[in-house]
């Protein structure tokens, strides 16, 4: 999408947390943009990915410290831009679904009053309109039978249930912007891919940006746009995902090799070589 | 090695009563690796429980290395299986060191010598000495499954449960760890059910494996079967459809089985 202005704009963001041990980096010299296409962020557990998430959101708690070049969402400056401004920024124009149902949902609220919450404040709607919209969503998320699902308490609902829901939550405002943080690992195969084309159709319906946090390298490749490689807070590439399996980058390809795949058997699986000149290369 | 007939395994009563696994029957012969694949609430898990002794509520007729197990095991039958599960963050106990963890069982089972075997099971998987004092925090995913796959082969048993033991790791460190059971089962003629919801896994680990779902088995298969791609059950050709990524037009096409 090189001919409109990109949504969401990232140049040279990091992240660091002082610890007793020292300074650790979480993101380091990240850049990115989104327009209404799908991007995936791809890495092993601890490479920043979803640091670099919460930044775009301005959710690094202290004493973590952000600083970018340049951090800007549809002319918003976001370093910069004051708690009411990010307050209408957050979950109506950006949403995130997080990874884990069970912390990220309110123990002691029924799941309608949770959703139908985030769309009556930022919509100021009734409560029966409200009401409707939820339903509606929980019924495209594939909930069996949405009227009991929303008079349940979250520990009532199973974990797939549960991450439907946090999706359902999301999208009812319309998010311009949706990241999603693996919101899909806790679900099963065909369920999985249930949800994603639901995100899909929001994409190329309605236009929305869509940045995919995934460690499933062979799933974002086949449901991505372009693709993000982080290794250690650091993007070791970027290229389009329909050429994934072509990557040059030596992390990406062992990632890559690792896969054990249906096809081909019992065989011994190549193990990932790091190589610490893969972090020096960039700085 | 393993004879499983007419498995039935309920829980809750009346109302709220959940059949979970409804006439399960299967054959492991010894030394071979056999595979459980579902999805969630399939009752994969369900059986591997129930072979293992932790679900003491369960019909049926369950035969370990020629004998009739009943609900309550003796101790020599966790001499003969051992169990790993999935979650590696939560099977250590977070207060005790490597040592302690690996201790007990050589104390339970009174073999004495626990120094040695600690060490020897340390190295089988992989591990040097230093590990021995840290606390499973100090520890990675990857190693600490390395710890519990120690535990359960500490004792030396045939028989191994394998209940998810990757799907809490990293790709690179899921295909460390499947090549370290891939080389144990071989070095010690061991004999494997693994549970997981990964094709890809099965076909890597496992011989022959049973699809389920909602608790009864829809499919047997042999490995070569699984790789040329040649299931015959619905089921479990839309299952291998969904293992190779996102499709657009294939999804639409899916079908609930419930």
């Amino acid at each position: 999408m090189s001919d409109t202005k990109p949504l969401l704009t990232v140049r040279n963001l990091s992240v660091d947390f002082p610890t007793r041990v020292g300074l650790v980096q979480a993101v380091r010299g990240l850049n990115l943009s989104v327009g209404q296409e799908k991007i995936g962020i791809v890495g092993e557990s601890g490479s920043g990915k979803s640091m670099t998430a919460r930044a775009i959101l301005r959710l690094i708690p202290l004493p973590g410290r952000v600083r970018a070049d340049e951090l800007s969402f549809d002319g918003v400056d976001i370093l910069r831009a004051s708690p009411r401004q990010m307050r209408a920024i957050r979950g109506q124009r950006i949403s995130m679904v997080m990874q884990d149902p069970k912390f990220s949902l309110n123990p002691v609220l029924t799941v309608g009053k949770q959703i139908t919450e985030a769309y009556r404040v930022h919509h100021g709607s009734s409560e029966s309109q409200a009401r409707q919209r939820a339903l509606v969503m929980l019924d495209a998320v594939r909930i069996r039978d949405p009227e009991r699902v929303y008079r349940a308490y979250p520990h009532e609902v199973s974990g797939g249930m549960g991450q439907r829901i946090m999706i359902a939550m999301m999208l009812v405002p319309e998010p311009d912007l949706l990241i999603a943080d693996e919101p899909t690992s806790a679900l099963d195969v065909t369920v999985q891919l249930q949800v994603l084309a639901i995100l899909d159709d929001l994409v190329t319906q309605r236009g929305m940006g869509l940045i995919f946090i995934s460690h499933d390298l062979s799933l974002v490749a086949s449901f991505c746009d372009r693709v993000v490689i982080m290794y250690s807070g650091q993007v070791m590439e970027v290229c389009d995902a329909r050429d994934l399996q072509s990557a040059k980058h030596p992390y990406t390809r062992g990632l890559l090799q690792c896969l054990p795949k249906i096809e081909a058997g019992a065989i011994d699986l190549p193990v990932l070589e790091r190589d610490p000149a893969w972090l020096e290369a960039h700085e | 090695m393993i004879a499983i007939e007419d498995l039935d395994i309920s829980f809750g009563s009346g109302r709220n009563a959940v059949h979970a696994v409804r006439g399960f029957s299967a054959h492991v012969a010894a030394n071979e690796s056999f595979g459980l694949v579902g999805e969630s609430g399939s009752g994969k898990s369900t059986v591997l429980r129930a072979l293992c002794g932790l679900n003491a509520n369960w019909t049926g007729r369950i035969v370990i290395s020629g004998q009739n197990q009943t609900p309550r095991r003796e101790r020599s039958f966790y001499k003969l299986v051992q169990m790993v599960f999935q979650d590696p963050y939560g099977s250590l106990h977070p207060r005790r060191t490597v040592n302690n963890i690996l201790a007990e069982p050589v104390a339970i089972h009174r073999l004495g010598d626990a120094d040695r075997r600690i060490d020897q099971a340390l190295s089988d998987v992989g591990l040097n000495r230093q590990f021995r004092f840290r606390y499973p925090h100090q520890l990675s995913g990857g190693q600490r499954q390395r710890v519990a796959i120690a535990r359960a082969l500490i004792l030396e048993p045939k028989i191994l449960l394998l209940d998810e033991p990757t799907s809490a790791l990293d790709v690179s460190v899921q295909a460390e760890v499947l090549n370290l059971l891939r080389r144990l089962r071989k070095q010690r003629n061991l004999t494997y059910i693994l549970v997981s919801h990964d094709l890809a896994v099965v076909s890597n680990m496992c011989d022959r494996l049973a699809v389920m779902n909602h608790g009864s088995i829809v499919e047997k298969l042999t490995a070569g079967q699984l790789k040329s791609a040649s299931p015959t059950h619905p089921y479990t050709q839309q299952l291998l459809v969904a293992s190779k990524g996102y499709d657009r037009t294939a999804i639409d096409k899916f079908v609930d089985y419930a």
